[in-house]
């Protein structure tokens, strides 16, 4: 179908093309010289340039009003309601000003169209004018500035010491994810040596802390509890985009990262505001990392508190899951990585069997 | 008095200088191995188009698979071969390849190379007053390792393992690791070599524009006289002259770290089933670096354009430009605040928050110039005498997109709002309105407001104006859209959105941006045809066809090497004196003393008359002297 488009539209403008070349040339001929340029011409650009943009405006209108629900997304986090609230204050400002100045631009190209009879006005300067419209954007400017300094303050700030912690690292092409569990709440220690086909995250096993960490593959989060995401890669840069939540930060190979929020609606409570049982929270990629960029999604789901504990407690510990890497525990604390991991009696025997 | 030597020297009977363009040239000298700048201009320009029809097309390709995903490209196999695989779809690892070079194409060779290199070269010497630049071979050698360099980017993208496909931003590690990405082998290798020969002509072309501005000019071309388009090229080369350096540095540590084991940007990477040995370096230097030259690209590609605007404006509202020396101090502090707002690139990857409050203030204030700039636009127009020449249009138009574009910088420069935006469609609206299609509309200004001197002939000026209105319209249609998706939280440089509901429902939107991408396209297709067609058989131009007062309308119509074929004119006054009241013509040039027109001058400017004598006096003397 997208061919036909192609061709007829390349057609199309071949033959605009030849047309327009032809008469042009004729009416040059017809005209003997082309002293008489400025006049016919002239006036319908100026016409154009108006029609344009009443065009232009009304398209930008239409669209703006008719499609807002489709483009804007819904807001599910603390500090997205203050972003949003930056961003609209600042359409506000930003859109007086397009309107304004793309009128007067188009107004003055049409009204100060040549004419003979015209002359223009020799006007070089007016340093009254010019001061104003200098400070006067300086002060709207500082405006905008100052509030979202505050607000990016606050989105910055430290994260509260109770804040529940989610690892997230991303990889080519995905992201794994890592929760301190239930036993110590404190995340283990990684390097990115340890790493191998099964510890992707480099779970460093001589830390008492990693032995209860679980490792999901959709990520929970309570809501109105306030969350901070602690950010990796293991490869190439990548960058967590959470739209819902207004929520962005690369993932730096070497530099850690974080960004705090908290959530402000359950999965649940979007799927009934918006009418959409299908509605799912995400995060996915927003820094190029080769081939599968684009394809880096993963599910995120807000619970009541108590079903995230309820999700959290059910989880099996990644140690469990390798019960090989009881190994690389050291002696003197397997009893302690046993208990924490939750390892069952026959997995131990199993082991056992296999040493 | 080194302007009054100059003066001597070509009033003597036998000055050798003006007569060199009857010394004997072939066709190697005069075209190839030239060291005239108007010449070395129409080189730049040339290869420049070919950039642009080359970066036009692959935008093209990538738009089809992004506004048709499910259509079958098996037909451009011929051109493509196993780019398109199987299943008849784009490999996704050339889609990122075509986004990295219709990027760096864009960004590097058309609007840096293509822009200043044109017009700077042609226009520095013609407005100024020069023979030629300071150094014409230098001069010379800037464009043939900006022609190497072409040719090693050009062949990139011949090879097996692709052109570098890691963004034109090139942020390591994907582009030091060839495991992360194919383009990351030999193309990345092509891309590092080639944007180095590109500096080094950057570099070349810089130092001669600056040279030549600040020593060239002519008798009584002071820089208060100097047209606003002299001015931005001037500024510009400082810009380059201090930033693409810097990027120098940075791909060569890249290098480095590509090729020689090094950990300038490298650190804890498991990659390809290995962890790598490389510690303690910060892909974050690198953005540092990168951005230091990449935020100021942006006003070395915008800056030329907005010289080439006013000057344009001015003549077709035959008004003087209004507040030139706001005009020039804008000029300047965004000169200047183009070097401290580089990290605004960079507020989401992890950079201290601080560091973030401090680089949006100063982006904040970057507004403000450039407010400043578009008032004085807007009053330059008002109550002028418009003539729509295409130049004309094409100025417009570019001040409506300078607009359109500039305001959504003023939410991607608030660190608050860009945490949302950084990376988005929004972004792509925003740098492709402000910076791509200001500057290319720059361009197009300056193509055809100056073709009659580049070649003797006029362009067509109705095809002009159907260029015009196709690229003005198709220009809006495809990046107006970009902003609603980019709300919508739509990220860039993804080869598909069918893995997402959420970001699955633009699939109309995106199919009509492409349309509108391949009729913009299209429409250059008049631009093409009517610029050759022009070259050989345009109507013949006048010496001044757009009455314009800038001295490169005071040379002959096809100017020789050394542009004026006896003594280079004396300029006595602003190149803005457009309809003043009580003159004769609605212009008078730079080279008309006030003492030739009493009816018109200023009561300050009366009181110049008298020095314009003595000017002629001191020079007499040096004349019996020698």
């Amino acid at each position: 179908m997208f061919t036909a488009v192609v061709i007829i539209g390349i057609l199309l403008i071949l033959v605009i093309l030849v047309i327009l070349f032809r008469i042009g040339n004729l009416v040059g001929i017809v005209r003997g010289k082309d002293q008489s340029d400025i006049g016919k011409t002239n006036k319908v650009n100026a016409w154009m340039m108006m029609a344009f943009m009443i065009v232009m405006f009304g398209l930008f209108f239409w669209y703006s009003f008719v499609y807002f629900d489709d483009y804007t997304l819904p807001i599910a986090s603390e500090h997205g309601v203050e972003t949003d609230f930056m961003f609209w204050l600042t359409m506000a400002v930003t859109g007086f000003i397009f309107i304004l100045t793309n009128v007067l631009l188009f107004y003055f190209s049409w009204k100060y169209q040549f004419s003979k009879e015209n002359k223009a006005k020799f006007y070089p300067d007016n340093t009254k004018l010019e001061v104003i419209w200098t400070i006067v954007p300086a002060i709207v400017l500082a405006g905008l500035v100052f509030t979202g300094l505050r607000t990016w303050n606050d989105i910055t700030d430290e994260a509260s010491e109770d804040a529940e912690v989610v690892e997230i690292m991303g990889y080519q092409f995905g992201w794994g994810l890592r929760y301190p569990g239930v036993k110590d709440n404190e995340l283990g220690d990684y390097d990115y040596r340890l790493i191998d086909a099964s510890n992707q995250w480099g779970m460093d096993l001589t830390d008492e802390n990693s032995y209860d960490d679980f490792t999901p593959t959709e990520m929970h989060i309570p809501v109105g509890k306030e969350v901070l995401f602690k950010i990796r890669a293991k490869d190439v840069l990548h960058s967590v985009f959470a739209p819902h939540f207004r929520l962005k930060m690369d993932a730096v190979p070497g530099m850690p990262t974080h960004f705090k929020f908290t959530a402000t609606k359950t999965t649940r409570q979007m799927q009934e505001e918006l009418g959409d049982p299908d509605f799912e929270y995400f995060i996915t990629c927003t820094e190029i990392c080769g081939r599968g960029h684009f394809s880096m999604k993963i599910r995120v789901v807000v619970d009541e508190p108590a079903d995230y504990e309820e999700w959290k407690a059910s989880q099996t510990t990644w140690l469990k899951l390798y019960p090989e890497y009881l190994e690389r525990v050291p002696e003197e604390k397997r009893e302690l990585a046993i208990i924490k991991a939750g390892l069952e009696e026959d997995q131990l025997q199993e082991m056992e069997a296999s040493l | 008095m080194a302007t009054a030597d100059i003066h001597i020297k070509e009033s003597a009977p036998h000055g050798d200088h003006h007569e060199e363009h009857e010394h004997h040239t072939n066709f190697w000298t005069h075209y190839i191995f030239t060291t005239d700048h108007k010449m070395i201009a129409k080189q730049f320009l040339l290869t420049g188009i070919f950039w642009a029809i080359l970066g036009g097309a692959m935008s093209v390709i990538f738009r089809l698979q992004l506004g048709f995903p499910d259509a079958n490209l098996e037909w451009i196999r011929p051109l493509l071969g196993d780019w398109i695989t199987e299943q008849g779809k784009i490999d996704p690892e050339f889609y990122l390849a075509l986004v990295t070079m219709h990027g760096t194409i864009m960004v590097f060779f058309v609007l840096t190379a293509g822009l200043s290199g044109t017009f700077s070269n042609f226009l520095i010497p013609l407005q100024i007053g020069a023979r030629d630049m300071a150094s014409g071979f230098m001069n010379m050698l800037s464009y043939w390792f900006f022609f190497i360099s072409s040719v090693i980017m050009f062949t990139s993208l011949f090879i097996e393992t692709g052109p570098a496909s890691g963004g034109w931003v090139i942020y390591p590690p994907l582009s030091a690791l060839p495991q992360a990405v194919n383009g990351s082998g030999l193309g990345m290798t092509l891309w590092l070599t080639a944007m180095a020969l590109f500096i080094v002509s950057t570099l070349l072309g810089g130092i001669n524009y600056i040279t030549t501005v600040i020593n060239m000019r002519t008798q009584g071309m002071s820089f208060s006289k100097l047209p606003l388009t002299i001015w931005a090229f001037f500024l510009t080369a400082i810009i380059g002259l201090l930033s693409f350096p810097v990027l120098f540095a940075a791909a060569l540590l890249l290098i480095f770290d590509r090729s020689f084991g090094t950990s300038f940007y490298l650190s804890d990477i498991y990659i390809g089933g290995e962890a790598l040995p490389n510690q303690g370096g910060s892909p974050i230097l690198f953005q540092h670096l990168f951005w230091f030259l990449g935020h100021p690209e942006v006003y070395i590609v915008l800056l030329p354009a907005l010289g080439i605007t006013s000057e344009v404006i001015a003549t077709n509202s035959r008004k003087p430009i209004f507040g030139y020396k706001a005009m020039v101090g804008s000029m300047l502090f965004i000169a200047i605040l183009s070097f401290v707002v580089w990290a605004h690139h960079m507020f989401v990857t992890g950079m201290n928050p601080f560091l973030g409050s401090v680089f949006m203030l100063l982006t904040l204030i970057i507004a403000v110039p450039s407010a400043v700039k578009v008032f004085n636009y807007l009053t330059t127009l008002w109550k002028g005498n418009i003539r729509f020449t295409s130049a004309m249009m094409f100025s417009i138009g570019l001040v409506s997109f300078f607009i359109s574009g500039g305001l959504t910088g003023i939410f991607l420069g608030n660190s608050a709002i860009d945490i949302q935006l950084h990376d988005t469609y929004f972004v792509v609206a925003h740098f492709h309105l402000v910076m791509g299609s200001a500057s290319f509309f720059g361009m197009m200004a300056g193509i055809y407001h100056w073709f009659p001197k580049f070649y003797g002939r006029m362009m067509d000026d109705k095809l002009g104006n159907v260029h015009f209105w196709m690229t003005f319209i198709g220009v809006y249609m495809v990046f107006f859209p970009m902003h609603y998706i980019g709300i919508a939280g739509y990220p860039r440089r993804y080869y598909s959105f069918t893995n997402f509901d959420t970001l699955n429902s633009f699939a109309d939107l995106n199919s009509f941006v492409s349309i509108a991408a391949i009729l913009t396209l299209g429409a250059q297709g008049i631009f093409l045809f009517n610029f050759f067609y022009s070259m050989y058989r345009g109507r013949k131009a006048t010496a001044n066809p757009w009455k314009s007062n800038t001295l490169e309308w005071t040379t002959p119509i096809n100017p020789g090497h050394g542009n004026w074929p006896g003594e280079i004119p004396t300029v006595y006054r602003w190149p803005y004196d457009y309809s003043k009241p009580g003159a004769k013509d609605d212009f008078i040039p730079q080279t008309v003393p006030f003492s030739a027109t009493p009816e018109s001058n200023l009561p300050h400017e009366n009181e110049l008359i008298r020095l314009e004598k003595e000017d002629d006096d001191v020079i007499r003397v040096d004349d019996k002297e020698s």
